[in-house]
């Protein structure tokens, strides 16, 4: 009988020539996409010229997307956008997203039924992993690596280890995806899951959306790990069946794969989770958070981990008929021209502006400290996205705190770090 | 083959925001990204780093983002490798693919300004200053096979000259 594989392992090999794999192998997988953005892209381009192959490998299978200082904040900028473009053109490249219909790359591939589960991805954006949620493995690689996936489709990988997460029991109200990531993280710590593949499971998950799964996916790489997969399901289904435009197949761990550890959480009993400067493993229950009354110049609500419809949903809940503290800024960025549009017709970018917050167009913006929402020396932002390093959003010595939109909402309302219940009856 | 410089020593969780901040990633010119290499952890580094000196860091070097701005510029101010406990994935992946030697060691004994003698064929790190010897990990065959091509594109070429491409 064969080797019981995980689904990591079984994408994988289903990706090369070979019959077998183990865990620590490195070979040479196929790609059915691969990613890139305005930042990562150029240099990529580079390396593939000096390559000096005449074409890419497939036209259909790589995607470019402006999204980190799109719409173009300088002139600098402008000419790496510009730089993409013209590449794009040259080889007909299918998945390029102009301004206008581009997002932020996580939130629109997945969106527009680009990447499907079964998919092996690889992208030159360490959030990448945040395909695993649809049941694909999906991994951030570097621009060299880009530049080699496109001219030849294919790429070195380590077959990485497993570490089985479960997440049991149905979620309290205003826990998300984000506060079971930020929760796990703080458990693990940043490099608790180096190198090796995050895999999801349990019954909490029955209880929560696709949006939810792709913000857990997404923030695998917070614990170092390589990609952070769901098994597909039913909520899969419903999320992929209308938006695919090829087959696609959904793939399950065998009984008695090996696993390196398994790790068993209680959802029942996680609360919002806060993490502080400058680590996102310094995550913190919310009422011990609020307690600590942190006062935030800025709340942000956007990005590749809860930029999504889902996510503006729940803030505008909050922010409804409320303002926002006085000398706080909110701001607001819907991921994707079409949940922009989306929250419009709901009524959502009313709720927000009636509030005080600003509304941007799609960009990553302001959680790489791009622009769009840039801190000043001294001052707190709390924020929807990823990253909380040290001059993360800005000025070296400013302060990021990562939370769920709720809590970001909540907070701007107050004008400190706070819950939900605290401004919500 | 022998590497000897002197050492500039960081802590742990040394994310690639520090190494290169993202407020100059709309230039990927070596001469920006060696500007302001470690920036945002000691902005002194890049007016004092020489050529052939090492950058010497505890656990999770590299962390963050797929930026492969990080190891250019780390390369561009002409520091051949990097020790450390242990490296972010990605930033591991990218530092091969570009030639820049990475070495996985017990780093807790070497202090900031040590001289180090370093053999990337042996791994074997001796500290001229502090008169002691520490091994690294050994580095997979693949990656030195990458890293002694001059990374991956040069890697690519020789596959392609060889037809096997």
């Amino acid at each position: 009988m064969a080797k019981p594989l995980t689904i990591t392992e079984k994408i994988i090999l289903n990706h090369t020539d070979l019959q077998e794999i183990s865990s620590g192998d490195i070979v040479n997988a196929r790609v059915d996409l691969a990613l890139g953005n305005d930042i990562t892209a150029p240099i990529a381009i580079k390396e593939f010229s000096a390559i000096g192959v005449d074409a890419v490998f497939d036209r259909k299978k790589i995607a470019l997307v402006p999204d980190h200082f799109v719409p173009n904040k300088d002139i600098l900028s402008a000419k790496q956008a510009k730089m993409m473009r013209e590449f794009a053109k040259k080889f007909d490249i299918e998945n390029y997203f102009e301004c206008g219909e581009a997002g932020v790359e996580h939130a629109l591939l997945p969106e527009k039924g680009i990447v499907l589960p079964g998919d092996l991805v690889v992208g030159a954006d360490s959030h990448t992993c945040t395909y695993g949620a649809l049941g694909a493995f999906a991994t951030g690689v570097g621009s060299t690596d880009l530049a080699y996936a496109m001219a030849f489709g294919e790429l070195w990988l380590k077959v990485p280890e497993s570490i089985k997460v479960i997440f049991e029991g149905k979620p309290k109200k205003w826990v998300s995806g984000k506060d079971l990531v930020l929760y796990l993280i703080g458990q693990i710590g940043v490099e608790g899951a180096n190198y090796m593949a995050l895999e999801f499971t349990g019954s909490t998950f029955k209880h929560l959306g696709m949006s939810d799964r792709l913000t857990i996916s997404n923030m695998a790489i917070e614990a170092g790990a390589k990609s952070g997969i769901f098994e597909p399901d039913e909520i899969t289904e419903n999320y992929v069946k209308s938006r695919a435009k090829r087959d696609y197949i959904f793939y399950k761990s065998d009984e008695g794969a090996e696993y390196a550890k398994i790790l068993n959480y209680n959802t029942e009993t996680i609360n919002p989770q806060v993490a502080f400067p400058h680590l996102p493993e310094n995550s913190i229950d919310i009422n011990e958070a609020s307690a600590k009354n942190i006062k935030i110049d800025q709340s942000v609500i956007g990005s590749c981990t809860n930029g999504r419809i889902e996510d503006l949903r729940i803030a505008a809940e909050i922010l409804k008929g409320k303002k926002i503290a006085k000398y706080t800024r909110l701001i607001v960025i819907p991921a994707t021209p079409d949940i922009y549009r989306m929250a419009e017709k709901e009524g959502l970018i009313d709720i927000f502006m009636d509030a005080g917050g600003v509304v941007s167009a799609p960009t990553c913006g302001p959680c790489l400290g791009g622009y769009m929402g840039i801190l000043a020396d001294g001052e707190r932002a709390i924020s929807s996205t990823n990253r909380n390093f040290k001059g993360r959003m800005g000025d070296v010595t400013s302060e990021v705190y990562l939370a769920n939109p709720a809590v970001c909402a909540a907070s701007a309302i107050l004008g400190k770090i706070a819950g939900p219940d605290e401004v919500v009856s | 083959m022998i590497f000897k410089g002197k050492v500039f020593k960081f802590g742990d969780n040394i994310d690639t925001d520090a190494i290169i901040p993202a407020r100059y990633l709309n230039d990927s010119s070596e001469e920006n990204l060696k500007k302001h290499c470690m920036e945002d952890a000691d902005e002194t580094f890049s007016s004092k780093v020489a050529k052939g000196d090492f950058i010497v860091a505890g656990n999770n070097f590299g962390c963050g983002s797929s930026r492969e701005h990080a190891p250019i510029a780390i390369k561009s101010c002409g520091v051949p490798i990097v020790i450390a406990k242990s490296f972010a994935r990605i930033f591991y992946r990218n530092s091969f693919n570009i030639g820049l030697f990475i070495l996985s060691a017990d780093t807790d004994g070497i202090e900031n300004g040590d001289i180090l003698e370093v053999n990337t064929d042996t791994g074997e790190i001796k500290n001229q200053t502090k008169n002691t010897v520490i091994k690294a990990k050994p580095i997979p065959k693949f990656m030195s096979e990458l890293v002694n091509a001059g990374g991956l594109i040069a890697y690519a070429k020789k596959k392609i000259k060889e037809g096997k491409k």
